[in-house]
């Protein structure tokens, strides 16, 4: 017993630094982040408060509400799509088709390009003068449309389209992994039963990949929050502001606009909103279960 | 291989232990911009020549892209190691930094050159805090040219390109129906707010624009001559092409350089791409200053010298910002830049026929108002931004909504 004390001392004692740099690095500029939310500051931070007045602006500003707008829009179908488009992808590979490491690796290899050269290409397919818009025209197809990025109307989903063909691939490995993971005696015994493969997948399996599908999620809604350098890449937040997203908000602020009070208003809100909606429910995908199995 | 790993350590060793002996001896300036491209660092390496032969030593500190190169600048600065000097715009940017006592100011120096005496009123205010001054003007960039194909008129059927934006709009009209893009224009925020300050300074006249941009006047904003220019910017909504939405301005000028698109509203940095293809003024293209050659919309880039105790810094500090507004070094460096000299009394003789006409204009108080960024804070400008860009970029907006937004703006932010 005492052994085993004095050994949890000396891992706690080691551990003191990193736990002071994680919360003087993390903790200690969130809170900073949110003091500055109360001030007056523009280029730099000063220690004028102005109580709730950058939050005002912050509402009173359209350019906001289109952003928090999209940032649900691409949220939503990016999420969604990728999670769907990830999940069959793996199925068909799992079908121990032909080449399948060949076209693994060619799903996947999106995920290695940063956002900033997917939206640059994206940006190019998507030019009405030199992308498939007019490679299709050119075939004869005069009424073809897909100028995404330039129409204010579509450009949101243009974005949400650059993203799902980059993160897809990345849900698949993930599923496929998991797939693998199933026991044969499921799919033998779901034979003998007579059920139909769709429903295995639908009603064993998926339940099955939950944990992973959690991490999906969790990764990509990450990459929602911070989408910036997809957003500036493919349409820079046009045309007008009909593509900002909030982060891209942020940081015009931040450095463009000299408006640091403004710019941490707005991380103040964005950090509330993801904790409001992403907390609880990573709280009980996590914990609770680790709780009801009594690990941990 | 460990007397060569140890041979190898000894030499960087020696080579660091004797490096520093050889710098000491002359000022040395640490200048810090965002002048990257082929044109831009060809001028400012005119001054790093000039520096380097005054008897200093220049060290170049460039970041690309202006907003990086100014974060670049203020970290160091409120880190306690700021450069010898670093390069803004000439107007509002630098205005916290004044405030919080991190700039030297340089009214010593103005005096002892008699600066102030030959430069444009204008800039030298822009350059000043209460009468005192802090930045130093280098250079003067016209924002409000128009450059025009001359092929593009002629296939259009027009022999001269329209004096007032009445008849600009219907010369359009007839360009569109000869197959060209009438309008170049890169859509980004910045560049549609370009168009719109030249036709709110040329179809409003300067008192108008002076009443919104500087007086954040709202009856200014809700006059009849506000809406003019309002609708005539409306009516140019139809007149780019499909491929215009965050398109660069350099990308926008190759449009009329292969003469498929009539004229683009820009600053005279246009001019660098129209050089690099081997286009001449006059020639193969025109400029003008709004569409009149009347009214000159001015602004241009300083640069501020830190506060610095070091008197070894001072010094060198002392002798770039004479270096820099020498005659001399004003002549070659704005004709590299494709910029205006700041100075009223040196030899313009080498500059083209465009920048003839601008130096005409900058003789007179009275044909010259600066640019939106002087007289707006950069907050105010960005709103100023977000509104322009929302009826641009929306063809149903009416002129109220932008006049509305221009009231809302000016209310948050003013």
């Amino acid at each position: 017993m005492a052994a085993q004390r004095k050994r949890l001392n000396t891992a706690t004692l080691v551990l003191l630094p990193f736990w002071a740099v994680v919360l003087a690095a993390y903790v200690g500029t969130m809170l900073w982040t949110v003091q500055i939310s109360f001030t007056a500051s523009k280029l730099l931070p000063v220690d004028e408060y102005v109580g709730f007045a950058q939050y005002e602006r912050l509402f009173g500003s359209t350019r906001w509400s289109v952003s928090m707008q999209n940032a649900v829009i691409f949220g939503v179908l990016f999420i969604g799509g990728a999670l769907v488009l990830g999940f069959l992808l793996a199925v068909v590979l799992d079908q121990r088709v032909r080449f399948e490491n060949t076209l693994r690796t060619v799903f996947l290899y999106p995920y290695a390009m940063s956002f900033i050269v997917t939206g640059l290409i994206w940006q190019w397919l998507m030019n009405p003068g030199l992308g498939i818009q007019k490679a299709v025209r050119d075939w004869g197809f005069t009424s073809f449309d897909f100028a995404w990025a330039v129409d204010r109307d579509m450009a949101i989903y243009a974005l949400v389209l650059a993203g799902l063909w980059q993160a897809s691939g990345l849900v698949m490995a993930l599923m496929l992994a998991g797939l693998r993971g199933v026991d044969e005696e499921i799919w033998k015994a779901s034979r003998i039963d007579g059920i139909p493969a769709w429903r295995v997948y639908l009603f064993v399996i998926v339940p099955m990949l939950r944990p992973l599908i959690v991490t999906a999620v969790v990764l990509l809604a990450i990459s929602v929050v911070k989408a910036f350098d997809l957003v500036v890449a493919l349409t820079n937040g046009g045309p007008g502001i009909s593509s900002d997203m909030p982060a891209k908000f942020v940081m015009d602020n931040l450095f463009t606009r000299q408006n640091i009070g403004l710019a941490t208003a707005a991380a103040t809100v964005m950090l509330i909103t993801v904790a409001a909606v992403l907390v609880p429910w990573i709280y009980t995908e996590y914990f609770r279960k680790a709780r009801v199995g009594g690990t941990a | 291989m460990k007397g060569l790993v140890r041979s190898i350590l000894a030499s960087a060793a020696i080579g660091v232990a004797v490096m520093p002996a050889a710098a000491q001896e002359k000022p040395r300036a640490e200048v810090m911009h965002w002048w990257t491209s082929g044109g831009e660092s060809a001028a400012i390496k005119t001054f790093a020549d000039a520096y380097n032969k005054a008897g200093g030593v220049w060290v170049d500190t460039a970041t690309a892209v202006g907003e990086n190169s100014r974060a670049a600048t203020i970290n160091r600065m409120i880190g306690g190691k700021p450069p010898t000097a670093a390069q803004f715009n000439t107007g509002k940017q630098f205005d916290d930094l004044v405030t919080q006592g991190l700039i030297r100011p340089i009214d010593d120096l103005a005096e002892k050159g008699g600066w102030k005496q030959v430069m444009p009123a204008s800039l030298v205010a822009a350059a000043s805090r209460d009468g005192e001054m802090y930045a130093l003007p280098i250079n003067i960039h016209g924002q409000n040219w128009i450059f025009y194909s001359k092929a593009a008129l002629k296939k259009a059927g027009l022999s001269e390109l329209p004096k007032t934006w009445e008849e600009m709009v219907p010369a359009m009209q007839k360009m569109k129906d000869a197959g060209l893009t009438p309008l170049a224009l890169g859509g980004q925020p910045w560049q549609e707010r370009s168009l719109f300050n030249a036709i709110l300074l040329q179809q409003g006249g300067k008192n108008l624009y002076m009443e919104v941009y500087q007086d954040k006047n709202e009856e200014a904003v809700r006059s009849e001559g506000f809406r003019k220019a309002v609708e005539t910017y409306g009516k140019l909504r139809q007149m780019v092409d499909p491929g215009s939405p965050g398109r660069s301005w350099n990308d926008t000028t190759a449009l009329l350089i292969k003469d498929e698109a009539g004229l683009q509203e820009m600053g005279d940095w246009v001019k660098g791409e129209f050089i690099n293809a081997g286009k001449k003024p006059g020639v193969d293209y025109g400029c003008t200053i709004g569409l009149d050659d009347s009214m000159l919309m001015v602004g241009g880039d300083v640069f501020v010298f830190p506060k610095i105790d070091d008197p070894q810094q001072k010094k060198a500090q002392d002798l770039l910002a004479e270096t820099m507004i020498s005659k001399d070094a004003q002549v070659a460096f704005n004709l590299a830049k494709g910029s205006m000299p700041i100075r009223k009394d040196v030899d313009t003789s080498a500059f083209d026929e465009c920048a003839q006409k601008g130096l005409k204009l900058l003789q007179s108080e009275d044909s010259q108002a600066p640019v939106f960024e002087i007289l707006v804070s950069a907050s105010l400008a960005g709103a100023v931004d977000d509104v322009i860009t929302q009826f641009w970029n929306n063809p149903s907006a009416s002129p109220d909504d932008m006049i509305e937004g221009f009231v809302n703006a000016f209310e948050l932010e003013g």
